[in-house]
């Protein structure tokens, strides 16, 4: 079994109406035993920008500490929050230094960048940048993810059909996909509110 | 020692890829496809490969996407640090040096195969870069698994002393026929016109493969997902600001 396959992951981000969601599975689980149902895989950098990790969660729990590290010193130094596009640099340059040796996660940042202007981009481990203007998948869901939302997805959705899309998105790819599963968890995130779900999905 | 044990590495985003370059009348032009891969699967439809250098140099990347972005950008910034050092325009041989002498220390684990082109004052040059840090100066060049794919158009229809339009021309269908033969290369072709008045950068120059399967209505979900738990945070604005506030005390 590959390593990217020991705690299985599901992870999208799409691109709304000056909007962005993104979402992640719930399972996490040691090869196909399950050991939680409620793991966050998303995390908060700042209001306006968010970051999920898949892949081996050891690595995805480390790294996270050492961006949040970056970013606070950022904060204190610049005294402003960073650019998504910035802290997506900053993560291919941290994931990149080990090259020979790296951190077995995928990244998928989601922000709102200058003007409201939504931004998504994913990563390979080895910092790999991938910017697209519609959706990026990560996780061992990926192929599903890709299928789905390259049929599912729209240009310019307002936020609650971008929800309902990102969610069916992520529960049938899931439901295909062994390691990942157990609900969802879908951000929406406007320049005026970040609006937090749970779904309810298949528990097997 | 870990592939022993049955843990496979994990298979790296590639740009298996067709990427050309060559030189006409009055410089250089750089042409590649748009398609990045994971494996079997396209993760980028759209990704952009001939990577900026120096307002008078491109390089084109194939290999590991990390690896051709990464080394791109690190010379890239040696050479403006050069310039600025120096205060003349970069030479596409100092380009050269720097990219192969890094690939080199990195025995070939740096897997970056590089098509680098440019115009400075000695005139137009055209090199290929491997992987290892052998380097080839050629008139026409092709690298990436549509190489052969190319190369096949290059060898028969090239000639010395093209006119831009011919060149664009030639590129372009050199990268189409690796874009429809090639397995690893695929969507649209960028190409890049350099010459000693300046460049021009045609991102998706030619869109061979459009989407054209797309159903007007979409998808519309009527029943809608079934919510456990919902929560909203408001973002509130940082600063508040105070009109005609009081002076501040001396």
């Amino acid at each position: 079994m590959s390593i990217f396959e020991y705690n299985g992951s599901a992870l999208v981000a799409m691109v709304g109406k000056n909007c962005f969601a993104i979402a992640s599975d719930r399972r996490l689980g040691v090869q196909l035993q399950t050991i939680a149902t409620d793991f966050q895989r998303i995390s908060k950098i700042h209001d306006r920008l968010f970051l999920g990790l898949s892949g081996l969660a050891t690595d995805a729990q480390t790294l996270y500490q050492r961006l949040v590290f970056r970013h606070k010193l950022y904060q204190l130094r610049e005294e402003r929050d960073m650019k998504p596009e910035t802290f997506a640099n900053l993560v291919s340059a941290i994931l990149y230094e080990k090259r020979f040796g790296p951190y077995f996660c995928q990244p998928v940042i989601a922000g709102l960048g200058d003007e409201d202007k939504p931004f998504i981009c994913t990563m390979d481990s080895i910092g790999a940048k991938e910017l697209a203007k519609d959706f990026v998948v990560a996780g061992t869901a990926s192929e599903s993810l890709y299928g789905a939302c390259e049929s599912m997805f729209k240009q310019d959705m307002e936020p609650e059909d971008l929800f309902e899309t990102v969610s069916q998105a992520l529960l049938s790819s899931v439901d295909r996909d062994c390691l990942s599963g157990w609900g969802g968890h879908v951000y929406v995130v406007t320049p005026t509110e970040v609006k937090e779900r749970i779904l309810k999905g298949r528990m097997d | 020692m870990l592939a022993k044990k049955g843990v496979n590495p994990p298979s790296f985003r590639k740009t298996g890829t067709t990427i050309v370059g060559l030189v006409f009348q009055y410089g250089v032009i750089l042409g590649a496809d748009t398609r990045a891969t994971e494996g079997p699967i396209v993760c980028d439809k759209n990704c952009e490969k001939i990577h900026y250098m120096a307002p008078n140099i491109y390089c084109c990347g194939a290999g590991t996407a990390a690896d051709t972005e990464a080394v791109t950008d690190m010379v890239s910034s040696q050479l403006q640090l050069h310039r600025y050092h120096t205060g003349r325009e970069s030479r596409v041989v100092t380009a050269l040096t720097l990219l192969k002498r890094h690939l080199f220390n990195y025995q070939g684990y740096v897997s970056a195969a590089l098509v680098l082109g440019g115009v400075d004052v000695t005139g137009p040059h055209l090199h290929t870069i491997y992987p290892h840090g052998s380097t080839d100066t050629l008139p026409f060049a092709t690298m990436g698994s549509g190489s052969l794919a190319a190369m096949a158009v290059f060898e028969s229809k090239y000639k010395e002393g093209l006119t831009r339009n011919e060149g664009i021309k030639l590129v372009t269908e050199a990268i189409c026929s690796g874009i429809f033969n090639d397995l690893g290369s695929g969507s649209n072709v960028d190409v890049c016109v350099i010459t000693k008045g300046g460049k021009e950068y045609l991102r998706n120059h030619l869109q061979p493969n459009p989407r054209t399967y797309t159903n007007s209505k979409g998808y519309s979900f009527p029943k809608k997902t079934e919510v456990l738990l919902t929560k909203i945070i408001p973002l509130k604005e940082k600063v508040e600001i105070i009109e005609g506030g009081d002076a501040m005390e001396e």
